[in-house]
């Protein structure tokens, strides 16, 4: 196993000893300036698996390690999970200067298409589309060097969809960073993973299938 | 079989203090749904295609206000008759699995969907098993709550109960996001025979690929209005209103390429055309007034300069 990138090696996962696996023995790997897919249906332990190698929670058994070291136990986390629902992940109570300003400086507001007039605003006063831009701007930033992005855009209409993307690729390809999608729709993965930003190889990995996981499915 | 003119809807919001506001979020909306027809609303996240789902079905929050007219059958749609004719004769299929209920196992809830129908114990009980069975649903499933069952799961289970009832309108609002391709294609499929037993169908959607599999005519939501109502073969060349086509072009299997700038927000809607500050083809005529829904080529659309 190469040990530059962000490795999730033999990854177990179960929310408790009395449910089955949720994680069982998965294996991946995302180099910085990769783009990777990840695919599956519901109730395969997609989001459980980005939030393992974001840290949001330790595996049984494996290891998460970045540039081969383990993720920090404090501070900014160089892996950054952005979520299908934005208005879970943001503080209702917080203006949207505060909560962009809740890791680091965010870069990216003008391209992202962050409105100075929205920084005032409380997030039930965006609208979806509005606050996944929010959400994704703050994780934009120099310290962060993986980004997760699981079915970040599966609610929004097409047109949001690629504007959102668009800047995300730019973004990914600009400073290097590895990406890993999740998501279901095979004609976005396709579009994004291969032949997309990145000029290295690009992969999608299927996750019903977890002994070819590292196998590209197209 | 479902009729809606110049439908308008907006709420009333306290905006600081005792100030009140009115925010509108769907104006001039026109829709159309016939008996034995498969009718999509596609269109743009906080386009109202949810709102004219629950404005149908007379499930709106209190501090909205609905103006327009809304016909079933023929008769108008009040308060009254919604709350008559929902569940039985207007199923929904609704877009958050929440709204399953928690403390119900989801055999009985869809039974009692059956039974509330129309259907005696026993016929209820042979349909929801029926209908688990074609939705890959283990018989099991029917004694779990619903946070024991995945998305996936609870999503297949909400669309069983729509299609157990005898509903002559079901509206299906995203019915298909986090299933398995097979299962989503199975799920529409159902849809278009639902349609071709003499219902009529409003699928709301996202995926105008998969709608357009099974869907009659196509309608297009942009900052709470209709722009555009085509047929499904009108796809891709001869769509009318620009919002449209740079919808069909930002698909990931098309361009991806997305027009620049936002869907006006409700408390900003310009008085001229809606899509006008985003629009290719905008001329100073299209910032005078909103232009009206016209018939373009068989279908309609809300733009001057569609030809």
């Amino acid at each position: 196993m190469q040990t530059n990138g962000l490795v999730g090696q033999g990854l177990w996962f179960r929310y408790s000893p009395r449910h089955p696996w949720t994680v069982r023995d998965i294996s991946l790997s995302v180099g910085q300036g990769e783009v990777v897919g990840l695919m599956a249906p519901s109730g395969y332990g997609k989001t459980t698996l980005a939030k393992l190698l974001a840290g949001y929670l330790s595996p049984h058994r494996g290891s998460v390690l970045v540039e081969g070291n383990p993720l920090p136990r404090r501070g900014y986390c160089p892996v950054q999970l952005i979520f299908q629902n934005p208005e879970l992940t943001v503080n209702p109570r917080w203006r949207i200067e505060r909560i962009l300003r809740e890791g680091q400086a965010p870069t990216q507001l003008d391209r992202l298409g962050v409105h100075p007039g929205w920084l005032r605003r409380y997030p039930h006063e965006l609208s979806g589309g509005e606050l996944q831009r929010v959400a994704i701007a703050r994780v934009l930033n120099p310290a962060t060097r993986y980004l997760i992005a699981d079915e970040i855009t599966a609610m929004l209409d097409a047109n949001t969809q690629a504007q959102i993307w668009q800047t995300v690729l730019a973004y990914v390809q600009q400073h290097q960073l590895g990406l890993l999608v999740i998501g279901h729709d095979a004609a976005l993965l396709k579009r994004l993973c291969v032949g997309g930003a990145s000029p290295k190889e690009n992969r999608i990995l299927d996750l019903t299938q977890p002994t070819t996981a590292l196998v590209p499915q197209f | 079989m479902l009729s809606i003119r110049q439908l308008g809807v907006s709420f009333t919001q306290y905006d600081q203090g005792l100030n009140q506001r009115q925010l509108t979020v769907i104006t001039d909306l026109d829709l159309e749904v016939q008996a034995g027809e498969v009718v999509a609303v596609v269109g743009a996240s906080g386009s109202g295609k949810s709102l004219l789902a629950h404005a149908v079905l007379g499930i709106l929050p209190d501090n909205a206000q609905v103006t327009g007219s809304l016909r079933f059958k023929g008769q108008p749609l009040t308060p009254a008759r919604c709350a008559q004719l929902r569940g039985q004769d207007i199923a929904l299929i609704p877009q958050s699995v929440g709204y399953l209920d928690p403390l119900m196992k989801v055999g009985p809830q869809v039974r009692r969907v059956a039974q509330l129908g129309g259907l005696s114990k026993a016929a209820a009980q042979t349909a929801v098993g029926r209908t688990f069975n074609r939705y890959d649903l283990l018989p099991s499933t029917q004694g779990r709550y619903p946070f024991q069952i995945s998305g996936g799961m609870a999503r297949r289970v909400l669309v069983a109960t729509a299609v157990v009832s005898q509903a002559d309108l079901v509206i299906a609002d995203e019915p298909t996001p986090g299933l398995h391709p097979e299962i989503a294609t199975e799920t529409l499929t159902h849809l278009r025979e639902l349609a071709d037993e003499g219902r009529g169908v409003m699928v709301i959607t996202h995926d105008i690929e998969a709608a357009l599999q099974i869907a009659d005519r196509v309608a297009v939501f942009y900052a709470g209005t209709t722009v555009e109502i085509a047929a499904a073969a009108d796809f891709p060349e001869r769509l009318r209103h620009p919002y449209t086509q740079a919808l069909w072009r930002s698909l990931p299997q098309n361009d991806f390429i997305p027009v620049p700038g936002h869907q006006p927000s409700p408390d900003q809607l310009p008085t001229g055309c809606l899509f006008s500050d985003r629009c290719p083809w905008f001329t100073p005529d299209c910032a005078a007034e909103r232009p009206a829904l016209r018939s373009v080529r068989g279908g309609l659309v809300r733009c001057i300069h569609a030809d």
